[in-house]
């Protein structure tokens, strides 16, 4: 590794880079105290309030074809309240199809970044396609059930909220291939979690034939777990060595 | 390039000189870690003047056809100056984080004006708003704490204090309490008109900043407090925006406007230490310098004055970027019950009616910037830091 990725310099955020105005910040909180009484409880108080008060983020969209419609009938004999699985389905569609496009940005940081490793790159390229192919085993299991693949369900839309992060890390031109894997890695720890409950969902929704498909994608998923811990330890360990 | 003794004097970059790339616009940013907070207190300062550069010459158009095209030749590279400029910001800066350093402009601006300012109840004014937004910077530091886990000393590096100041919750006031006396152009001292319109740049700018991001929020407390502090920036337009003399034609006010983006860029170039952006800075003058020249021979050809008019008296120093600690704790001290009484600054026991029950309706069913705040103190790694006071 030619560039390092971790460099000492001038950060000035900590109390250490400016002693004295932090003694005197201290010294302020003396002679100017909380002026409202309570603690950290009133905010959380507020925040249930709202809670109690707030509408749901929307609504999963009724299955449009006369296909699925009978289906969904059928299968609400087996397994109850189909809307929840559509809606987790949604969210993992919109999951795997983000991580494409992170991945993506994964091989540009890989291809030039500190910690550039072309090696990475190849493996990287295959994951990404692993992701493309779970979005459409993903696709089809929506489209058999009667679902609309295209409409954002309200956890896939809450899992994009939650991927705001990583690809804020991603993209980031200025972010190392070691903190860019670190970001992977939730990814994937979420994936492998993710998709052996979905088996479990539509084993349980009566959907054994889906439930089958998925658990080749969760063998992917660990694989590529394995993969990104490896790297990630690897990478770092070189790096003290 | 950092002394500006006679205005007039330079011509700067012509205009059809002052180009852009793209690349430019959208360049590298700033460190957060590693710049100075005084770095981003400038580039948070420069893009509010820039942003109300734009605003006032939109208004100009809307009321002089024969200005239209020169207005809006200098528009677009102020428009690409505010760019090169807001786009320093890195990506790292919440939006919570970015608004502690919009707060720490306020704060360490506002006190470098007020002691700078010639005109006593001009100076009393921006001390008066000085201790509100000191006390905004405490609200948010509380909820950076509670709601992201961060310590907004990481942004303010030590330089600025965070306890409360004159309290939010007393802050809403009637609008009527919230117009100043203005000044009067022929008797005022140019400096006392560039802080105007500087001050006025700035608070418009957090308070647009406030009114696009508050949305962006989950927690109902963070949407609320947004809301709460908004409201408040909107009165401080308000009130910086009446301390300009209405007398004063379109055309003066855009004379003084590029008079204060010379000289707040000049402030800025004189003690920048990030070298890129000093550059950037003394590049910057020259353009300003560019936009007041032909501000000037518009002037003369349309208003049939010498600018000198308006331009005339030597400039004080330069805006001094540093901790005004002492200043505002001196301030906080003695001034901190004052309010609003029409235009007149009086003890807190006679604020009038109309404020008291405006705020009494807007806080009635509970005030965000209290229950943010509730039992804070400031600590340095928060105050989930058991050692914190042993720094
Ligand atoms: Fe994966
Ligand atoms: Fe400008
Ligand atoms: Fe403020
Ligand atoms: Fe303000
Ligand atoms: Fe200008």
């Amino acid at each position: 590794m030619s560039e390092p990725q971790v460099i000492l310099g001038t950060n000035r955020t900590g109390v250490q880079t400016s002693p004295e105005g932090t003694a005197r910040q201290l010294e302020a909180t003396r002679m100017f105290p909380a002026d409202v009484p309570g603690d950290m409880s009133v905010y959380t108080a507020e925040r249930e309030r709202a809670i109690r008060e707030a509408d749901l983020i929307g609504s999963v969209p009724p299955p449009a074809t006369t296909k699925g419609m009978v289906k969904t009938a059928l299968d609400k004999t087996i397994g109850k309240a189909p809307e929840v699985l559509i809606d987790k389905l949604g969210e993992r569609l919109a999951f795997e199809r983000t991580g494409v496009r992170l991945y993506e940005a994964m091989v540009a940081k890989a291809t030039s970044a500190p910690g550039a490793d072309p090696a990475l790159v190849e493996t990287l390229r295959s994951i990404q396609a692993d992701e493309l192919e779970h979005m459409n085993i993903v696709r089809e299991a929506i489209e058999t059930l009667g679902g609309d693949p295209t409409a954002m369900t309200p956890c896939a839309d809450v899992a994009g909220v939650k991927a705001m992060g990583v690809l804020q890390v991603l993209t980031d031109p200025r972010t190392t291939v070691s903190q860019s894997m670190s970001a992977i890695l939730t990814i994937e720890l979420e994936d492998n979690a993710a998709w052996e409950l979905l088996i479990e969902l539509a084993q349980k929704g009566g959907h054994p034939l889906i439930a089958k498909r998925f658990k080749h994608a969760l063998e992917q998923e660990e694989t590529h777990l394995a993969t990104v811990r490896q790297f990630i330890r690897t990478d770092l360990l070189e790096q003290v060595s | 390039m950092t002394k500006i003794d006679n205005l007039l004097d330079n011509k700067g970059t012509p205009l059809d000189k002052q180009s852009f790339t793209w690349r430019e616009l959208a360049g590298k940013p700033i460190s957060k870690l590693d710049d100075d907070a005084f770095t981003r207190v400038r580039v948070i300062l420069m893009n509010g003047v820039e942003s109300d550069a734009l605003r006032l010459k939109h208004f100009g158009s809307r009321f002089h056809k024969e200005l239209q095209l020169p207005l809006a030749q200098i528009r677009r590279v102020e428009q690409h100056q505010m760019t090169s400029i807001n786009w320093l910001l890195s990506a790292d800066h919440s939006p919570l984080e970015t608004t502690v350093a919009y707060e720490q402009v306020a704060i360490e601006v506002t006190a470098a004006v007020a002691q700078n300012e010639p005109d006593p109840y001009q100076a009393q004014t921006y001390r008066f708003g000085l201790l509100e937004d000191f006390d905004h910077l405490y609200r948010y530091a509380a909820m950076l704490d509670r709601l992201e886990g961060k310590d907004a000393n990481n942004i303010l590096q030590g330089y600025t204090d965070l306890v409360p100041g004159r309290p939010t919750s007393e802050h809403h006031r009637a609008p009527g309490d919230d117009l100043r006396d203005n000044y009067e152009k022929d008797n005022a001292a140019l400096i006392t008109k560039i802080h105007a319109a500087l001050i006025t740049g700035a608070e418009y700018q957090t308070h647009d900043y406030y009114m696009n991001i508050g949305p962006l929020f989950a927690d109902p407390v963070a949407r609320a407090l947004y809301a709460e502090i908004a409201s408040v920036e909107e009165q401080h337009v308000t009130q910086y925006g009446s301390l300009q003399d209405p007398a004063e034609t379109f055309m003066e006010k855009w004379l003084v406007h590029e008079a204060m983006e010379v000289y707040t860029y000049a402030s800025c170039a004189e003690q920048e230490e990030n070298p890129r952006l000093k550059a950037m800075w003394e590049r910057f003058v020259d353009y300003e310098l560019g936009h007041l020249n032909l501000a000037c021979e518009l002037f003369k050809k349309y208003e049939r004055r010498d600018p000198a008019e308006v331009l005339a008296g030597p400039l004080p120093r330069m805006i001094e970027f540093k901790s005004q600690r002492d200043f505002v704790r001196e301030t906080l001290s003695r001034e901190v019950d004052l309010r609003a009484h029409g235009i007149d600054y009086v003890p807190k026991e006679k604020e009038a009616r109309p404020s008291l029950d405006y705020r009494a309706q807007l806080n009635s069913e509970g005030v965000p910037a209290n229950v943010v705040s509730a039992g804070y103190t400031f600590k340095p790694g928060t105050e989930l830091n058991e050692v914190g006071e042993q720094q």
